[in-house]
């Protein structure tokens, strides 16, 4: 084989590979996503044994622990629907009644559990302490 | 003092104006006066921006709350220490450090430059004088470091009590500096281009900064995983957040730049390559600034009420279609001279480094941007976790691990089987040693971990291999002892042994990376007084309750009002091994619930506790369950009770409440092998970093000898 033909074998060999390992990675991506919903959404579309990114406000009054559990509710920005979560894992310190969290979720029975360690807390404000007049809860 | 400020500012972008104007006319006119004068005006820019950078540093010490940063940020009741960090806590303060930064990285650059390429340095000139005058227009006209309010609060706000950590005030100044000196490569590399002098200089003239940019950002990054780790109460130190990964990408194309452009160097290859590395490490450096303002993807780091992406998003464009245009116009000047002859040699290893890397950075880029991308194709916004990111990197990052261990010892053009003896039997022999006493340990169910050894363990051989015989071929020339021969090896060539030593930090950070992530035992649960519980080979027992209550205005604590936490007995097979003390700080809030409660309603904040050692780390953190009946009614009845003045005495009770009938705490626990090994590696990588990138003696008894045969010349002129 001489060598121009050599190289020009060579780069397609090395730019089907990249085109194979390329689109592995994007079809991976698309089924591996959680799509991000509000409750709302999430209560219209959830299919048991799926994972979704829920989006939502922590409802004033909703939290409880038992055990190893943490249990709250989340409702949309502009309030409506509510849906019930209870979570397992590392709750972040700005957690609290009345802020915004992302959580992904597993809709199993009727009941919506959270995936370990994937609850996020969504600050107002991330790098200012909580402004004057928020409602605190203690 | 916050006129002088926004005069600063109006100032700067004038001066920004008139450097791109002055450089773009003299390099096209040939008139060298106005490159030159392009240039002093980025070394003005550097001196506006330091006068007004020290106008707000010295508003945040003097505690100025007619600044609404600094009523925002702190208080005076923020330590001095961190009052002066708090200066980049705000999205406005963070613009003004960049924007510093950068104007003092490219006065440096073009200072040491003045002497040579004066069409490209112009051209340069032209392009970071735009990017300051981009910053410096962010804050005149959408987020203003200098805005007052009339009358001043009498109080600020405070500084968030999660940034109240050491690293963190050093943490931001490093990754912006990393951002910042990204930009020089990239100013360069599109001067070249834009003069069509696409030859070995350029690279010459920034290989110092892009491996600055490249420390910089790198310890940037580690030391952010560090306060995660240390600060943070989720015990990690990489979560695969949006903003972490944002601040990889530059550094993994920059590693990338590092080691290809030694091929450009040595064989003048890659360079179409090489100039599309820099140009994309500048673009990737300043999204990662971009996202972490722009509010477009979720992350736990953005700034809150971030309204600066129109503008980035344009200015990322911009930076974008001008690289390609500049690349593919130009694309005939940057061909190649020579070709890769084997696929066994090492460029071909380099090669295949930089395709891990790229490929490392489009895996990265893919995840991080998910969200807009399906939102973008399918309607639909979603995003991938990090077993999506595990899945790739892991691969990945042990191939890269590999390679870091052959490339020191393969041969230049093609390797031989009489080279490969030479140099692989030791390496190969580590590394199957490694992989032996590893499976007779019986650990042979975390195959991912083990490749990661034994991949470490062949680097080990390889580098310390090349330092051996580097070492015996001194002492055979000049007769000095190992040691001496050692240090003067390394300091004759800084380059190569500095790199080797930065492969062998790297080897020792995964080793740390592999080890806590394979053999990690967690665990969440709660406890009350004297239960416990096992994790791994440790038994962990909670003995007792603590608890702090600190006055209001105690400059030297963090802040917090009240503090709750317990005592940890941590023990392994009967006997004692640490006492930890996790706890959790209450802080005072601005206002709400009633006199008792407000003391303590702010943001609470995680005090983790743990026995950090060689072989493992045991790690703990503690959330108190301060809303328990028999506390809720103290606070109920102080906050009915006690005016504002008396209301520490309500904190009083709670801990004493708690103390005496203490309710059941949620703990997080987690033991942690080699995580220290994961900071030394960083700390080697650092070193090494510093002996690539310090000058060369002999460079600098050339650079002077060069100076005063200059000066010999002009007096001789002169007579």
């Amino acid at each position: 084989m001489n060598p121009a033909r050599k190289r020009m074998l060579r780069l397609v060999v090395a730019l089907s590979a990249a085109v194979v390992l390329a689109s592995a990675l994007i079809y991976t991506s698309f089924s591996a996503a959680s799509p991000a919903l509000t409750p709302t959404q999430l209560v219209r579309q959830a299919q048991g044994g799926r994972s979704y990114q829920v989006t939502g406000m922590v409802v004033q009054g909703s939290v409880h622990r038992s055990g190893g559990v943490l249990d709250f509710s989340v409702e949309d920005r502009a309030g409506g629907t509510t849906i019930p979560l209870a979570y397992t894992g590392t709750v972040p310190d700005p957690f609290r009644e009345g802020r915004e969290v992302i959580v992904t979720v597993q809709k199993q029975g009727g009941q919506y559990v959270g995936e370990r360690n994937s609850l996020i807390t969504k600050c107002p404000s991330k790098y200012k302490t909580a402004p004057a007049g928020e409602k605190q809860n203690y | 003092m916050a006129g002088l400020g926004r005069a600063c500012l109006l100032l700067a972008l004038a001066v920004c104006a008139y450097g791109i104007c002055a450089s773009l006319y003299g390099v096209r006119s040939g008139r060298t006066e106005f490159s030159a004068s392009g240039r002093r005006a980025v070394y003005a820019f550097a001196l506006i921006m330091t006068v007004a950078f020290a106008v707000l540093e010295a508003a945040f010490l003097r505690s100025d709350f007619t600044f609404n940063t600094v009523a925002d940020t702190s208080s005076r009741t923020t330590p001095a220490a961190y009052r002066a960090s708090a200066v980049w806590a705000s999205q406005e303060g963070s613009l003004l450090l960049w924007a510093w930064l950068l104007s003092l990285w490219s006065s440096l650059a073009l200072f040491l430059t003045r002497r040579r390429m004066r069409d490209i340095a112009s051209y340069a000139t032209a392009v970071l004088l735009g990017l300051g005058g981009f910053f410096v227009a962010l804050m005149v006209f959408y987020a203003n470091p200098f805005a007052t309010t009339s009358p001043a609060p009498a109080e600020g706000v405070g500084l968030d009590p999660l940034l109240r950590f050491p690293t963190m005030m050093i943490h931001p100044p490093m990754l912006y500096s990393g951002y910042t000196l990204c930009t020089i490569p990239l100013a360069f590399g599109i001067g070249a281009l834009l003069a069509r002098r696409i030859d070995a200089d350029w690279i010459k003239a920034i290989r110092r900064f892009a491996f600055a940019a490249w420390l910089f950002l790198g310890v940037g990054i580690l030391l952010g995983a560090r306060w995660s780790y240390a600060e943070l109460g989720w015990g990690g130190y990489w979560g695969w957040d949006a903003v972490e990964n944002a601040s990889l990408m530059p550094w993994l194309t920059g590693t990338a730049f590092l080691h290809s452009l030694m091929i450009q160097e040595k064989r003048g290859m890659l360079r179409v390559w090489n100039v599309s590395l820099v140009l994309a490490t500048g673009t990737l450096a300043i999204m990662g600034t971009f996202l972490v303002r722009s509010g477009i993807l979720s992350s736990i780091h953005a700034f809150g009420g971030a309204t600066l992406g129109v503008p980035f998003v344009a200015l990322i464009a911009v930076l974008v279609a001008g690289s390609i245009y500049l690349v593919v116009s130009r694309r005939d000047m940057l061909r190649s001279r020579h070709r890769l002859d084997s696929l066994l040699s090492r460029e071909a290893m380099f090669l295949a480094n930089n395709v891990v890397l790229v490929g490392l950075c489009f895996v990265i880029f893919w995840g991080t941007y998910f969200p807009l991308i399906s939102e973008a194709l399918t309607g639909q916004e979603a995003s991938v976790g990090p077993p999506w990111f595990d899945r790739y990197t892991v691969p990945l990052a042990l191939i890269l691990v590999l390679l870091s261990g052959i490339g020191p010892v393969i041969a230049w053009r093609r390797a031989t089987l009489s080279n490969a003896r030479r140099n692989f039997v030791v390496p190969v022999a580590v590394a199957l040693l490694t992989l032996a006493v590893l499976l007779g340990a019986g650990i042979a169910n975390r195959p991912g971990a083990i490749a990661m050894f034994c991949c470490a363990a062949f680097v080990f051989g390889s580098i310390g291999q090349e330092f051996f015989r580097g070492t015996r071929a001194r002492r055979a020339m000049s007769g000095e002892g190992a040691g001496v021969a050692l240090l003067s090896l390394v300091r004759r060539n800084r380059r190569r042994y500095g790199g080797y030593v930065v492969h062998l930090g790297i080897a020792v950070l995964f080793i740390g990376v592999a080890a806590s992530s394979s053999f990690q035992h967690a665990s969440e649960l709660g406890l009350s007084p004297g239960q416990s519980t096992h994790l791994g080979a440790y038994t962990v027992r909670y003995v007792r309750p603590s608890a702090t209550v600190t006055p209001k205005y105690d400059a030297a604590h963090t802040g917090s009002t009240l503090s709750l936490g317990a005592v940890l007995d941590v023990s392994k097979g009967g006997h004692h091994v640490a006492t930890l003390n996790p706890s959790e700080g209450f802080y005072a809030a601005q206002a709400g619930g009633g006199s008792v409660t407000s003391l303590i309603a702010g943001q609470p904040v995680s005090h983790i506790s743990m026995d950090a050692g060689v072989t493992r780390d045991v790690w703990s953190a503690i959330q108190p369950n301060l809303e328990a009946p028999a506390l809720q009614r103290i606070l109920k009845l102080g906050n009915r009770t006690l005016p504002a003045d008396q209301a520490l005495v309500g904190i009083l009770a709670v801990a004493q409440a708690y103390l005496k009938h203490p309710p059941q705490a949620q703990f997080h626990l987690i033991v942690s092998p080699l995580v220290m090994w994961i900071w030394i590696g960083g700390l080697i990588v650092f070193g090494g970093g510093l002996i690539a990138i310090w000058p060369a003696p002999s460079a600098v008894r050339r650079r002077v000898a060069a100076r005063s045969r200059a000066r010999a010349v002009r007096g001789l002129a002169r007579v």
